[in-house]
């Protein structure tokens, strides 16, 4: 029994990590698969989201600035609207120029969001990080939430904390992979509703044919700087879901370029891009690779150090997921030769004008 | 006039500042000579320079074992070498696909390029630092003793002599390259203007090797620079180095050699500059945020001026 | 009958799947300088782009002295003599002229100096401009560059795509006069022009393109006297 709790747990946390990164390639393929908009910063906005989360919902800390132990929603909205913002800033300057910039710039405002998570330490706790950061459903147990209204209002702290212990101490994680599943839902809804409606059609065309949008009248620089903010505010939303998740957050480890931008992308090519079912799909099948490689890898180096007793097993675990990531990067590479429309190829929404020959071609691997 | 406070200056915040300029300069030439002739970013270009140090390292490490003592400058040989067989077997393999395609797809590429690279870097040499050369670089006596006597005491170590000294030795090799040899105007050319190099008739593969050849030669020249500067190995220096690098080579205009050097040294003075006491008794900016200064004179250039100081192309 | 130098036979062409040549023919014989006018999107300068190999040529063939050089790609096409001179960004703005001119020799084995001096009498007013970047230069003389450029190699035939496009009256003059003198050198040219009546003036023969396809021909001069096409496409002054 143990056992199958054991695996159900696992599974939970699959669906949990993987519905959050299928978040974070929807963010992405509003940018990149609707608007054609190369961004490689998408680890900045999953850190801006995650410390605007972290710092608003966190108990008074002595650490840090705040916390302010405010609810939960409002610590992710707060998130998702700074990351937008940051977003903002970077579309209004490099979106008019060509792609690469933006790239660059992205890259860049990643780097200095991080830089400024570690060196405003009275703020962020530079390097240390921002710990104890309340998790959906499992918050509940906290005192500080079941002393406080509306929980107060149902029960008293005495019966709560019963209430709790009562619980296996896993009782959230269904409820929390739960909550994740069913925001990257709604995501995916409202996504799937803004390309069939005329704002979609608008970036297909835009990115399909750009002199022409413009001279149609199009305001061309809005459009995309729209996408890129949109995309990015739900990079911030998966970023705060990502702080709940690990419950510590630090500016280097946690928010690595490699883990969090490139896997990101690696999903969104695999899954399709432009194609929102593809980005979830990517999403989950790359994370479930990744996680279960690591399990594989680290069996097989038991196994070895059992036979070599002179190997150090803790150099080849670190060794082994370098190897990892660089096979993550070959078959990135792969996809964009071989296979560059995914494995869902880009549906173009049906549009009232377009002629039928044209619909639902594009994507297809010429 | 050479008072403490300009002994210090120069010594500490201007010569490092040119120091480290000469290493984006080196840098920046290589990307913007891809930028320019094979129209994209190239985001591995911070860890060819990377893996070239390591290289560089490990041809040191090989001869140590047999017995000699080489200096970086030497070793560096044999390593460039593998750097340019690097570069040309990237360009072959994974952005040579796409050249007729969107060139966002190879900068994607190389995207995954810097990843696979790193990551390979991490696995052979594993993730931590290695000392490059050990002990402390002592101040050249000789230029100490000479500039004292002029009452203008300079402190440098021959480590930044030859940095200073291989860069320019590489920048003038550059210059007459690209001015006086045919293939080095043919590469001015692929860069004004790839579509009429190719109904000119001229071989744009061979441009493009070349390309690949100088940057290479740059960026490993960098990167060793850079180690023997700071005499430490680190798998994350490329990546460190990439965003001062595209801002140089921005800086500069886009496509322009010696828009890159300037922009190189501008950036990696205003870098150690920043960090003088300008004002009162504190540095004028936290030295934690030096990397944030490069990325600052990037996003105020592509707001003012695009195409840079030296009118590169701007798209 | 003379063996033509250039020839285009039945071709059908176009930009990927977009046909855009449906059934073109046309040759140059040495000696010659031949004009293709048409009103816009014809397919003037697609015919001429299809002889470079940058075009996707479904049916057809384009021959070079009687060899068959469909489908060749640019550099082989230009390394067998043909030169082209684009209608714009014809010059490396960034480059001296005599640059611009070291570079239109690329496939020139050797005599590069020789051929300079050559050009510089030819086109004399490159000569003393020969330090400068050629993005300095004017309309015109960006255009005399261009033509020198291709000039470079020994050319079977030079093609020029529209060189009088957006030139001042007293430069058209110039280039049509030194579309002469070159051909007086024993190059023949193909020139594509929107200014059909000077065109067809200093031509020899001419073609009126229609919807890909050639609609009239005839001698420069005989063209240019028919009352149709100078209705068509003469009337308008351009």
């Amino acid at each position: 029994m143990e056992a199958y709790v054991g695996y159900f747990l696992y599974l939970l946390s699959l669906l949990t990590v993987g519905g959050i990164y299928a978040i974070f390639a929807l963010g992405l393929n509003v940018q990149w698969g609707f608007a054609g908009l190369f961004n490689v910063g998408i680890v900045g906005f999953a850190a801006v989201g995650a410390y605007t989360y972290a710092l608003l919902t966190t108990a008074s800390s002595t650490f840090h600035i705040g916390g302010f132990g405010l609810p939960l929603p409002i610590g992710m909205f707060v998130g998702m609207v700074m990351s937008a913002i940051v977003a903002g800033f970077i579309g209004l300057i490099c979106i008019r120029l060509r792609a690469d910039y933006l790239a660059i710039a992205t890259i860049g405002i990643a780097e200095i969001i991080k830089l400024i998570l570690k060196n405003e330490t009275d703020i962020t706790n530079g390097p240390r990080g921002v710990n104890k950061i309340p998790r959906m459903w499992e918050h509940f147990s906290e005192e500080r939430f079941y002393s406080s209204w509306p929980m107060s209002w149902f029960g008293t702290p005495e019966n709560w904390e019963a209430f709790f212990d009562s619980l296996p101490n896993w009782y959230w994680q269904p409820l929390f992979a739960g909550t994740i599943l069913l925001i990257m839902y709604i995501i995916y809804r409202m996504l799937e509703r803004a390309r069939t409606a005329p704002w979609g059609r608008m970036m297909t065309a835009i990115r399909e044919n750009e002199p022409a949008a413009r001279a149609s009248g199009k305001d061309v620089t809005r459009r995309r700087i729209e996408a890129f903010v949109i995309g990015a505010a739900i990079m911030g939303l998966a970023g705060a879901l990502f702080a709940q998740h690990l419950r510590l957050i630090e500016p280097t480890n946690t928010f690595d370029p490699a883990k969090v931008t490139f896997l990101t992308w690696v999903m969104l090519i695999l899954g399709g891009s432009g194609n929102n079912r593809g980005a979830i799909l990517g999403a989950f099948l790359i994370w479930t690779i990744w996680s279960a490689s690591e399990l594989v890898i680290t069996g097989a180096i038991d196994l070895i150090s059992n036979f070599f007793s002179t190997l150090d097993p803790s150099i080849l675990q670190t060794r082994a997921g370098f190897l990892r990531m660089m096979l993550i990067g070959i078959l990135m590479q792969v996809i964009l030769q071989r296979y560059p429309s995914g494995i869902l190829p880009e549906v173009r929404p049906a549009s009232p004008k377009a002629d039928n020959k044209d619909a639902g071609s594009t994507g297809v691997t010429k | 006039m050479w008072d403490a406070y300009l002994f210090e200056f120069v010594n500490f915040y201007l010569i490092p500042g040119l120091v480290l300029g000469c290493i984006y300069a080196l840098g920046a030439i290589g990307i913007t000579l891809t930028f320019g002739i094979l129209r994209f970013a190239n985001f591995a270009h911070g860890e060819i320079m990377m893996s070239g140090a390591y290289l560089t390292w490990t041809v040191m490490a090989i001869a140590g074992y047999a017995g000699l003592t080489l200096h970086p400058l030497v070793a560096m040989v044999p390593a460039t070498f593998l750097v340019i067989l690097l570069f040309l077997g990237t360009d072959r393999y994974f952005y040579k696909p796409f050249r007729k395609e969107d060139t966002i797809k190879v900068v994607m590429a190389s995207f995954g390029m810097m990843l696979i690279i790193r990551s390979l870097v991490q696995v052979i040499w594993g993730p931590n630092q290695i000392a490059f050369v050990r002990g402390i670089a002592k101040p050249n006596e000789a230029l100490r003793d000479f500039t004292g006597n002029i009452g203008a005491m300079i402190i440098m170590p021959n480590k930044h002599l030859f940095i200073f000294a291989g860069t320019l030795i590489i920048v003038v090799a550059l210059g007459y390259l690209l001015n006086r040899t045919r293939i080095g105007k043919a590469m001015r050319a692929v860069s004004d203007s790839p579509d009429l190099a190719h109904v000119t008739g001229i071989n744009v593969d061979n441009v493009i090797r070349a390309t690949w050849i100088v940057g290479g030669i740059c960026a490993m020249a960098a990167g060793v620079f850079l180690v023997m500067d700071t005499q430490m190995l680190e798998t994350t220096m490329g990546f460190r180095m990439l965003l001062p690098m595209f801002a140089a080579a921005i800086l500069g205009g886009i496509g322009k050699p010696y828009g890159a050097v300037a922009g190189g040294l501008i950036i990696g003075l205003a870098e150690e500059l920043s960090a003088y006491p300008w004002i009162g008794g504190a540095p004028l900016l936290s030295p934690g945020y030096k990397t944030g200064v490069a990325f600052a004179i990037m996003v105020v250039m592509l707001i003012v001026r695009p195409q840079g100081l030296f009118k590169g192309r701007s798209f | 009958m003379t063996q033509p130098v250039l020839s285009l036979n039945n071709l059908k062409a176009g930009y990927g799947q977009t046909e855009i040549l449906h059934d073109l023919s046309m040759f140059v014989n040495p000696n010659e300088i031949v004009a293709i006018i048409g009103p816009n999107g014809a397919g003037k300068s697609t015919a001429m782009k299809s002889v470079l190999g940058l075009l996707n040529i479904t049916e057809g063939t384009v021959e070079l002295n009687g060899e068959d050089i469909t489908d060749t790609p640019a550099q082989k096409v230009i390394e067998k003599g043909i030169s082209y001179v684009p209608q714009t960004n014809n010059v490396f703005v960034n480059l001296s002229v005599k640059e611009n001119l070291e570079m239109g020799a690329w496939t020139r084995p050797n005599g590069v100096e020789e051929r300079l001096e050559e050009m510089y009498v030819l086109f004399p007013d490159l000569a003393e401009k020969r330090n400068q970047a050629a993005g300095s230069l004017s309309g015109g003389q960006r255009q005399m560059v261009a033509m020198a450029k291709a000039l470079m190699v020994d050319a079977k035939i030079l093609l020029l795509d529209e060189p009088t496009a957006g030139l001042s009256p007293k430069y058209r003059g110039e280039i049509f006069g030194t579309i002469q003198k070159i051909k007086e050198t024993g190059v023949p040219i193909l020139i594509v022009e929107q200014n059909a009546k000077q065109a067809l003036g200093v031509s020899d023969r001419g073609y009126v393109l229609v919807d890909g396809a050639n609609r009239h021909t005839g001698t420069g001069a005989g063209l240019a006297a028919d009352p149709e096409i100078a209705r068509m496409f003469l009337g308008g002054g351009h």
